[in-house]
């Protein structure tokens, strides 16, 4: 009770003395850096899907990426060779724990076993399903069995070291820059620098991520000056630009938005069809109008910037109706007395389905069916939950977005292989070509990069002929700094960000003199 | 021993309400639209495989019967295991551990609030009935009983934090700060409780008015006035007193309403509480939180009406509840 009361002065003192509005921790020391965001992970544990491609500040993979895609050693000595079906790290001498213990094999056998584990409902396990099992026959060298060749092991291996015999729900402890202070739930976790960190202790001594979901509260807190960087979808930074001492960043990404046709269907079956919506939709007004100029128009499922891009595979930003019309002509598709063009009978109706809370996706899937209408396809968006979605996606077309930077197997496997045709999100618009298949077969089990570039290029080469889907837009990711920092580099990201894309190189900011 | 007896009434009537209320809420949440498995892999579910999936499923059970769930999550809970919240990965038990404090804090602290400011104002308002002053306080009653909490809250925000900038929006300390500091916290948990206090106060505040005018008008009232005694004095002593009585039992039939509104409350205000953990956990379909929240919050019902109760045939012996006298 006199705690309470105790309170109670305290708030009657802040009452009367809340004239003056309290000073941000701008003011604060250069040492405490605090930065927005906008997602809060559910879990700080790798092993349930804590930032497993990197940037979790807190863990070390075997392997880590720089802001430019390439990857580099990190616990492990070197990058091993991946030929065959076995794969061997030689682990880095000197590493510990932020409790003091030295890493050895066993901690990476046991947090990949922890992710294999179905009994622990890892949202990552089908990432490494290629992996039989991980040994570690001395201290120092951990061996990968896969089941199947599989090229992208090295890029899956970015996946962040847990102690041994560590559980689910222990204290986040791993080998990297940052070591765990404290974690308020729904507000924010605390880091500090690990001063023992094998690769350099972190210039930035206190780290605070502050985590707020609503875009318009993390642009006030930004603007009020008490965030040091933060991430805001590119319609919210606009009040950001030309501020002294603020920085607006567009960094590209990975991750497109596009149209999932239904290829069983009579008309977005029609290869015709696709081909004219292809050349009929204005890309450029999307990015322009939609995205506030923050994005690029998208061609292919493979980002440009990436090494893995395709140039070849490409189009036009503005629409070509002439072109999409002379398309539809010579397949048959005859104006109709609504203005809605018919082919042996059937109307060029179908519905376009996007997720109902998604205002950036309904705004795409109305755009689409403005242009369509222009060149006589009737396209009707219709906003749904994604569990009503689930069972459609066989009959309608669909808005989606996917989208990796890190390897063109990612994500691409699964969508365009026949084994996976309706397998829940995958290839969901039951894409079948045998050439297909073998190329993707061939790109993730070949070894030489050189090799695998070849294979990639023909698939996005295929996959744009055959108009599986219609690529709309690659997002730019926007972020707002507050000072200068050196290190601070932007590359490709990925449509998760788990510590924010550009703001996940905190680790490397310095004060710039 | 009369409170003993009111007591075990109470229980073997609240036993049947929980069980109904439970099995409710899972035959709600089972009959929902969501997909608890999609919810737990968020943005990855787009990238899960269906046979990933399915693991899961049947890892949480899910793939059972309704009446099967029921029965296994009644009988965990028998034993005191209240199964690991999906959407927090965490067990149960340590949610509700880790955020029940700062739940009852802020729920404390306004409801002292709201009792303080309720009667001081209610019997101004009687006191100086029909004037100006009482028009204003009982206009602004009626309409506060007509807005929503959570817009309240909204409302407070934009004129307290982001316009005047003297409060903090949200959160529990401030973004850069490392430890719960007391000033720090009593700054951020002055809107919530404010907000809350003065959301939940309308209905009290109209109620001690009424009271107190028709206390003012009693017979003792008149004659203590007659006697000469100082206004101060009739009212404290006499008009609040015999007003007082009614508005204990009320206080208790009040409290779903407290409940809801310190869950929409923690929602607006970003407060680290269990309540506002009740919408997330409804949102991400976390059985096993959601069913072990709504639990508490039922029993909080029930706890208040029997305390209510109790301090009713405390306070006035010729009471009789249920029968029992």
């Amino acid at each position: 009770m006199r705690r309470r009361s105790a309170l109670f002065g305290a708030i009657v003192l802040m009452l009367s003395a809340c004239s003056a509005p309290a000073e941000g921790p701008s003011a604060a020391a250069q040492d405490t850096v605090v930065l927005g965001l906008g997602a809060e992970p559910d879990s700080l544990n790798p092993v349930l899907g804590y930032s497993v491609d990197g940037g979790s500040l807190m863990f070390d993979g075997l392997v880590r990426r720089t802001p430019d895609l390439k990857l580099q050693p990190a616990l492990a000595e070197s990058l091993p060779e991946v030929t065959g079906e076995e794969v061997r790290f030689t682990l880095r001498q000197g590493v510990t724990f932020h409790d003091g213990r030295p890493l050895t094999g066993a901690d990476v056998v046991h947090t990949y076993e922890q992710v294999l584990d179905p009994a622990n409902n890892s949202p990552v396990r089908g990432d490494y399903a290629a992996i039989e099992k991980v040994e570690s026959p001395d201290p120092r060298t951990v061996v990968f069995h896969l089941r199947h060749p599989y090229a992208p092991i090295l890029q899956r291996a970015t996946l962040g070291i847990v102690p041994d015999k560590s559980d689910l729900s222990a204290d986040p402890i791993g080998t990297g820059p940052y070591a765990f202070v404290s974690w308020t739930k729904g507000d924010k976790l605390t880091l500090r620098a690990n001063d023992r960190y094998w690769g350099g202790r972190p210039a930035i001594e206190s780290l605070v991520l502050a985590y707020t979901t609503d875009d318009n509260a993390r642009a006030t807190r930004m603007a009020a000056g008490e965030f040091t960087a933060t991430e805001l979808p590119p319609k919210a930074v606009a009040r950001f630009r030309d501020q002294p001492g603020l920085t607006v960043h567009e960094v590209p990404s990975a991750d497109y938005r596009g149209v999932m046709f239904p290829l069983e269907q009579p008309v977005t079956g029609d290869l015709a069809v696709r081909k004219a919506l292809g050349l009929a939709v204005d890309r450029g007004a999307m990015v322009a109008a939609i995205l506030a100029g923050a994005g690029e128009p998208a061609y292919g499922p493979i980002a440009p910037g990436t090494d893995w891009h395709n140039p070849a595979v490409t189009g036009s930003a503005a629409p070509d109706r002439a072109k999409a019309i002379a398309t539809l002509e010579a397949a048959g598709w005859k104006a109709g007395q609504d203005g809605i063009r018919v082919k042996d009978g059937t109307a060029a109706r179908f519905t376009l389905m996007y997720p109902a809370g998604d205002s950036l996706r309904k705004e795409l899937a109305l755009a689409v069916a403005s242009d369509a209408k222009r060149i006589g396809i009737d396209v009707r968006p219709a906003g749904l939950d994604w569990d009503a979605i689930d069972q459609r996606m066989a009959e309608d077309a669909l808005i989606m977005g996917w989208g990796s930077p890190y390897d063109p197997d990612y994500t691409n496997y699964e969508l365009f292989h026949s084994a996976y045709a309706g397998q829940g999100y995958f290839n969901p618009g039951r894409y079948r070509d045998p050439e297909v298949d073998r190329l993707l077969e061939r790109g993730r089990a070949a070894a030489d990069p050189a090799a695998r570039k070849q294979v990639y290029d023909r698939v996005q080469q295929r996959i744009s002929d055959d108009a599986v889907w219609l690529y709309l837009v690659y997002l730019k990711h926007t972020y707002v700094v507050r000072g200068e920092w050196s290190g601070l580099t932007p590359g490709v990201e990925a449509h998760e960000h788990a510590t924010g894309g550009l703001l996940g190189t905190v680790v490397n900011w310095k004060p710039a003199p | 021993m009369i409170w003993v007896r009111i007591v075990l009434w109470r229980l073997v009537f609240a036993v049947p309400l929980l069980l109904a209320v439970t099995f409710g809420m899972f035959a709600l949440a089972k009959a929902s639209p969501f997909d608890p498995v999609r919810q737990y892999l968020g943005e990855r579910a787009m990238v899960t495989s269906p046979e990933v999936m399915a693991r899961i499923r049947a890892n949480w059970g899910l793939d059972r019967p309704l009446l099967e769930q029921y029965t296994t999550w009644l009988g965990n809970l028998l034993t005191g295991e209240l199964g690991e919240s999906r959407s927090l990965r965490l067990p149960v038990t340590q949610v509700i551990a880790e955020r029940l404090g700062w739940t009852l804090l802020v729920v404390g602290c306004a409801l002292v609030v709201m009792l303080a400011a309720g009667l001081a104002v209610g019997t101004l308002a009687a006191w100086r009935r029909d004037s100006w002053l009482d028009r204003l306080v009982t206009g602004t009653a009626f309409a506060n009983e007509a807005a929503p909490v959570f817009w309240v809250g909204l409302l407070a925000i934009w004129v307290f934090s982001v316009t005047l900038g003297w409060l903090p929006a949200g959160g529990l300390t401030d973004a850069a700060s490392t430890a719960v500091t007391l000033p720090d916290l009593a700054r951020h948990l002055v809107l919530p409780v404010v907000v809350l206090a003065f959301s939940q106060s309308s209905w009290l505040l109209l109620f001690v008015r009424e009271s107190v005018i028709g206390v003012l008008r009693e017979d003792f009232v008149t004659g203590a006035r007659a006697r000469g005694l100082r206004e101060r004095t009739v009212l404290l002593r006499h008009a609040l007193r015999s007003a007082l009585l009614p508005f204990i039992t009320i206080m208790g039939a009040r409290v779903p309403e407290l409940v809801t509104g310190a869950i929409l409350v923690e929602s607006v205000f970003s407060w680290p509480g269990v309540a506002g953990t009740t919408i997330k956990a409804a949102l991400a379909v976390d059985f096993p939180l959601l069913a072990a929240l709504t639990l508490l919050a039922t029993l909080a019902v029930v706890a208040g009406n029997l305390l209510a109760d109790l301090a009713y045939t405390v306070a006035d012996p010729r009471v009789r509840v249920l029968g029992v006298s």
